[in-house]
């Protein structure tokens, strides 16, 4: 301590002290910010979006009508080709993504697991209008040439499914659409899950080779049940990132508000909606109904992630009841 | 030492930047449709190299120029479609066609060669309607005998996002045919009964290059920029035409501008043998009460320069300059309806020209 000059260390401290309320406030105000900005988007949504909703009434949500010079306006097929769209891409990622993450913490040899992690972070990088402009000039005529006959051949006859595969195979519509968004999110839950796994401790791992169990048994048997709660976050992640996912749909949805089963035929996603047709909405019920349609993205996605809240709380409170 | 005389140049880097910026002549902000971008943005180049004057324009969209110009957040805004008398009226605007265009159908039929293929302004509206599914139609057949036409599906792509070209379009389609008008109508975006959308000229362009029997439409520039297969159309006067500069300025050289009250006129379907049917103007709108007449002026200034200088970049970039005597016109109501805040005209050609 500063003998001779007392006044020092008072100094230093209230200095600090003064820092440290600084750096105090600026972290609140900055979590505060956070909420007040979601809430000012909801205000505004609802707001802008209120002459559409007060004049549709709950037909806004069940009407499949979208149409500028009748100034009619229903959300029905955006929303489900949103959430058609995305489902397509879980059902693509999920499996996928689960897989590659095993393959790198398990399987892989030690030297190969650096570069393929870094390989799919890169995917994870890239801009999604790429993936919109590979999916038009590149994939779907593939998709429209060999998979979507082969499709049309092997189960257009069946009796449910049969219909979903129906129509002229274009290489555009939901299904090219669910596909790309599929290959697009497969990094965010790759590399979520592969995090997860990683945390798994390696001397239950070890117990469980000690008696015997293959690398599918431990897999399913220990890393599973460790990491259930962070795997299942990552796939909603995946989830929310398709849902609001917007030039790679345009390029590949077809853009059409029509209602069909079938797959294989245009559709139209929320956001694709919305990008097509906010620059040139004239009229005020069009412009209001597409911020309508933007409040309705913003529940679905809140629906969404509070679904996922819920179900890792209970996945939580069944863990307690175990332990 | 170093870094002190580092930052010494940099504030005086910023400061001679400020300066000469000061002393540019004025910032023209102008935003709305995104059809006529390309040549707005090459004048503005042309324009600011030869005067030193700086005109900012962003292809926001019709609808968004539209409400700029009412927000008085720019000094004029750009739209493809023609507003009304009572809509100008009510926000205080006047509007003046600044250059034409023309919208064209392209296919995508193996064997058929670019303006091979005829089409009616009935047949195009039945295909986009949906009642005319496949190539070997007997109305398609007919209007093209000697062709071999394949029994292909035709696969319709129109324009998804809100546009001018489709706002022109179905302009053109509900005047030929009363079924369109009822069951499809006149708008920027509309529903289509058939096909698949594609986004932007460039997306429409794609879709039917890649759609085996495809008809879609495009902006001329597109179709020609892409070495497209365009059709021939016929026009109101029977004759089947080729699109190109001619049966553009043909269809606007026919038009009667000079009995269109605020020029709101469209140029689908017009008289004469030569003219395209499918042919647009765009339009720039203006506030006729000008608070600060001076930038009102520039504004105009610009214009005067892009009718009378800007021809032949217009045309280099597939577009069409106005006639000449409907930029007489366009001048006239300048001096007529654009007003300072004291009444006075603000636009003098005789200021200009010296």
């Amino acid at each position: 301590m500063a003998i001779g000059r007392p006044d020092i260390p008072d100094r230093a401290l209230r200095r600090q002290w003064l820092l440290d309320r600084i750096f105090q406030g600026a972290t609140q105000v900055s979590a505060g910010l956070v909420l007040v900005i979601l809430l000012g988007i909801i205000v505004s949504l609802f707001i802008g979006g209120w002459q559409a909703l007060n004049l549709f009434g709950v037909g806004f949500l069940t009407s499949d009508e979208w149409n500028p010079v009748t100034d009619q306006f229903g959300a029905l097929v955006p929303i489900y080709g949103t959430l058609v769209s995305s489902l397509i891409a879980l059902l693509i990622a999920v499996p996928i993504g689960f897989g590659i993450a095993l393959f790198l913490t398990e399987v892989a040899p030690h030297w190969m697991r650096r570069p393929i992690g870094t390989a799919i972070e890169l995917l994870a990088a890239i801009p999604s209008i790429i993936y919109g402009m590979w999916g038009l000039f590149v994939f779907a005529p593939l998709l429209s040439r060999y998979v979507q006959p082969w499709l049309q051949d092997t189960f257009g006859n069946t009796a449910i499914i049969g219909a979903l595969f129906q129509g002229a195979p274009l290489g555009i519509g939901m299904l090219p659409a669910g596909i790309i968004l599929g290959i697009m999110i497969i990094p965010f839950i790759t590399a979520i899950m592969r995090d997860v796994f990683m945390t798994t401790p390696k001397f239950l791992k070890e117990s469980a080779y000690g008696v015997g169990a293959t690398h599918w048994e431990m897999v399913w048997n220990v890393v599973l049940p460790y990491t259930r709660i962070g795997a299942v976050g990552g796939i909603f992640l995946g989830l929310g990132r398709a849902l609001g996912e917007t030039m790679a749909v345009t390029f590949i949805i077809g853009n059409t508000h029509r209602l069909s089963v079938s797959l294989f035929e245009p559709g139209n996603s929320i956001a694709s909606t919305l990008a097509n047709e906010f620059t040139e909405a004239v009229g005020e019920i069009h412009t209001s109904s597409l911020i309508a349609l933007g409040l309705v993205l913003f529940m679905i996605t809140s629906v969404v992630l509070a679904l996922a809240k819920l179900l890792l709380m209970s996945l939580e409170r069944r863990d307690a009841v175990k332990h | 030492m170093l870094r002190k005389s580092l930052i010494f140049l940099a504030i005086a880097a910023v400061a001679s930047l400020a300066m000469s910026l000061a002393q540019a002549a004025s910032t023209i902000n102008g935003a709305g449709a995104t059809f006529p971008y390309p040549i707005y943005a090459k004048w503005a180049a042309v324009y600011m190299k030869e005067t030193g004057n700086r005109i900012n324009y962003q292809s926001i969209g019709s609808g968004g120029g539209i409400k700029q110009i009412k927000a008085k957040t720019v000094h004029f805004g750009a739209s493809d479609k023609p507003l009304d008398a009572k809509e100008l009226g009510e926000s205080g605007l006047m509007q003046f066609p600044m250059v034409m265009g023309g919208v064209v159908p392209v296919i995508n039929l193996k064997g058929i060669k670019p303006g091979e293929l005829r089409l009616s302004g009935t047949a195009l509206a039945d295909i986009y309607l949906g009642k005319i599914t496949t190539w070997n139609d007997p109305v398609i057949v007919k209007l093209n005998p000697g062709v071999n036409l394949p029994a292909d599906k035709i696969n319709v792509v129109s324009r998804a996002d809100g546009s001018g070209t489709t706002y022109i379009f179905t302009h053109y389609l509900s005047r030929v045919s009363a079924e369109f008008k009822g069951k499809i109508g006149n708008n920027t975006s509309v529903s289509w009964p058939a096909g698949v959308g594609g986004k932007g000229n460039e997306g429409v362009a794609s879709y039917v290059q890649r759609l085996k029997g495809a008809i879609g439409y495009v902006e001329y520039a597109y179709a020609l920029q892409n070495k497209m297969t365009y059709t021939q159309l016929q026009n109101r006067a029977g004759a089947f035409v080729k699109p190109d500069i001619a049966s553009f300025q043909a269809a606007a050289a026919n038009a009667d501008w000079a009995k269109s009250p605020d020029f709101n006129l469209m140029l689908t379907d017009q008289p004469g043998a030569k003219s395209w049917p499918i042919t647009g103007a765009t339009f720039i709108l203006m506030h006729t009460k000008q608070d600060k007449a001076e930038s009102a002026t520039d504004v105009l200034k610009f214009f005067d320069w892009a009718y009378r200088k800007g021809d032949k970049l217009a045309e280099e970039l597939h577009y069409i300059p106005m006639p000449e005597s409907v930029v007489k016109l366009v001048q006239n109501s300048w001096k007529k309806d654009i007003r300072d805040a004291g009444g006075k005209a603000v636009w003098n050609e005789a200021r200009v020209q010296k």
